[in-house]
Parts: C-alpha cells; sequence; structure tokens
C-alpha cells in the first residue's frame, strides 16, 4: 500500500471540509467541517511518519488533536452563549463586527 | 488485505464526509463525523499508529463528540436550507474546493518524494506503540506537552466564562 494513497485520501478529506466551511450556515455545521479538516492533516501527518519511518509525526497529530478539542470546547461554549442570548443561530446573521 | 481494508475505511471516510456537509440535520452530521473518525482510526491503524487510533476512538470519537451531541440537542436543529442561495462565496466554493484538491495532489504527485511510492520505510518493532509515544513526549517533546496541558487548562476555563449565564447581559437584552 503506497504512501501516496494515504496523502491523496486526506487531501480529498480536505477538499470536503473546505466546501463545508464555505458553504453551510450554521455554526455547529462549520465546527464539524473544521474538524473534518484537521483531522485530514492529521492523516497526512501520520502517512508521512509512517513513510519516514520515524514517530515525531504521530506526537505532532497528538498535539493537533489536543488543539482541535480545545477548539471545539471554545466553539461550542460560544454557540451557547448564542443561544442564550436569544440570537440566531447563523454564522451569517453574527456580523456585528464586521467592519 | 491492507489494500481491502483501505479501500472500505476510505470509501466510509468520503461518504460520512459527503454526509456531514450536505446532510440537512446538524445531529445526523454529528453522526456521520462520529462513523468519519472510526474510519481514520482504521486507516491509523494501517499506518502503524496504534496509540493515535486509540486515542482516536476513545477521546475524539467518544468524549469529544458527546460533547457535540450535548450541544445540537441543547440548541435544536435548523430549517435551513443545506446550501442557502446566493452570496460570492457559496457560488464559488465547489470551484475552490476543487481547486485547493487538484493543487494539493500536483503537489504531492510532482513532489518527487520517492518515500510516497513506497509503503514506508523499514520500522522497529514498537513503532506508534503508547511506549514509544510516551517515551517521546516525556522526553523531546516535553515543552509542546506542558504548553498543551496549560492550553487545557486555559480552555476548560475560557469555556465555562463563555458559556455562564450572565445576569447583567441578559436582563439588558430584555
Amino acid at each position: 500500500m503506497s504512501i501516496t494513497w494515504f496523502v491523496v485520501l486526506s487531501a480529498v478529506l480536505f477538499a470536503i471540509g473546505l466546501f463545508g466551511v464555505m458553504t453551510r450556515r450554521s455554526p455547529l455545521v462549520i465546527l464539524l467541517c473544521l474538524e473534518l479538516m484537521l483531522n485530514a492533516g492529521n492523516l497526512a501527518l501520520i502517512a508521512f511518519a509512517r513513510g519516514h519511518g520515524n514517530a515525531d509525526g504521530q506526537v505532532f497529530a497528538l498535539i493537533v488533536m489536543v488543539v482541535a478539542a480545545c477548539e471545539v470546547v471554545v466553539g461550542l461554549g460560544l454557540i451557547v452563549a448564542m443561544y442564550r442570548r436569544r440570537m440566531p443561530i447563523d454564522a451569517d446573521a453574527a456580523s456585528e463586527l464586521r467592519g | 488485505m491492507a489494500e481491502v481494508l483501505f479501500f472500505l475505511a476510505a470509501a466510509l471516510a468520503i461518504g460520512t464526509a459527503l454526509a456531514i456537509v450536505l446532510v440537512q440535520n446538524p445531529f445526523y452530521s454529528v453522526l456521520a463525523l462520529i462513523l468519519n473518525l472510526i474510519a481514520l482510526a482504521i486507516l491509523f491503524l494501517l499506518l502503524n499508529a496504534e496509540f493515535l487510533a486509540a486515542a482516536q476512538v476513545v477521546v475524539y470519537a467518544g468524549a469529544v463528540m458527546v460533547l457535540y451531541i450535548f450541544v445540537t440537542a441543547y440548541v435544536g436543529g435548523s430549517d435551513q436550507p443545506v446550501i442557502p442561495e446566493g452570496g460570492v462565496l457559496r457560488t464559488i466554493a465547489p470551484f475552490f474546493a476543487a481547486a485547493i484538491f487538484i493543487e494539493l495532489s500536483i503537489a504531492i504527485v510532482g513532489s518527487g518524494l520517492t518515500m510516497l511510492d513506497s509503503s514506508g520505510a523499514e520500522i522497529s518493532a514498537g513503532f506508534g506503540s503508547p511506549a514509544q509515544i510516551g517515551e517521546l513526549l516525556l522526553s523531546r517533546f516535553l515543552v509542546p506537552f506542558e504548553a498543551a496541558s496549560y492550553l487545557l487548562l486555559i480552555t476548560a476555563v475560557g469555556a465555562i466564562v463563555l458559556a455562564q449565564r450572565r445576569r447583567g447581559l441578559e436582563e439588558a437584552e430584555l
């Protein structure tokens, strides 16, 4: 099984996630698509770690998982705060900070 | 055997990824992401990353997605169309995603790395085992490890501050 297959699969998953982030309006689904992109990155890191026979890439992927978990917690906290203030759960409507 | 497993897991990963983006109900998107993470864990196993595959299933598909399910149940689904009309961004999004994929593929295939065409370098018996990852985390990568723990602590405090009920703000809204 050549490493190219894994890296190209990660590119496919990254592109699908990017499409979702650009088109969907619900912040929840946007967060899900960001998870998808981060995991595509993780797959590429682990594929390269296997290709070089060096476990450093796996440690990097583990740290990426930690950062992704933090991002999810803060993002979901923001969504709950939006819901509490009775704002619409819509990324297009939350434009107060737009310049 | 490895080929069959790879193509099954890859088909599951791509199918669930499309489901996340194209399904109307956010709840089904979350369930599709759980399946996607499990498919990726199978791929990690094929790449000899045993510890990460286990961590992916236990921490990600287990713990983090429970948080997602609770928030989705709390906030509720939306009645918005999957791909809303209008906006330059939404019109160019499919082309942009396709362009990124083609560019990445050209970069991968054109990189000329001989490693990419092989099935990987020779590895020792304990490659990707919890023992090896743990030893790396506590020796060479001690500083990133400590930074990650501080990041988790700060995030936990930040999430509580963000999601708590603030009396002053809510009364001002009414």
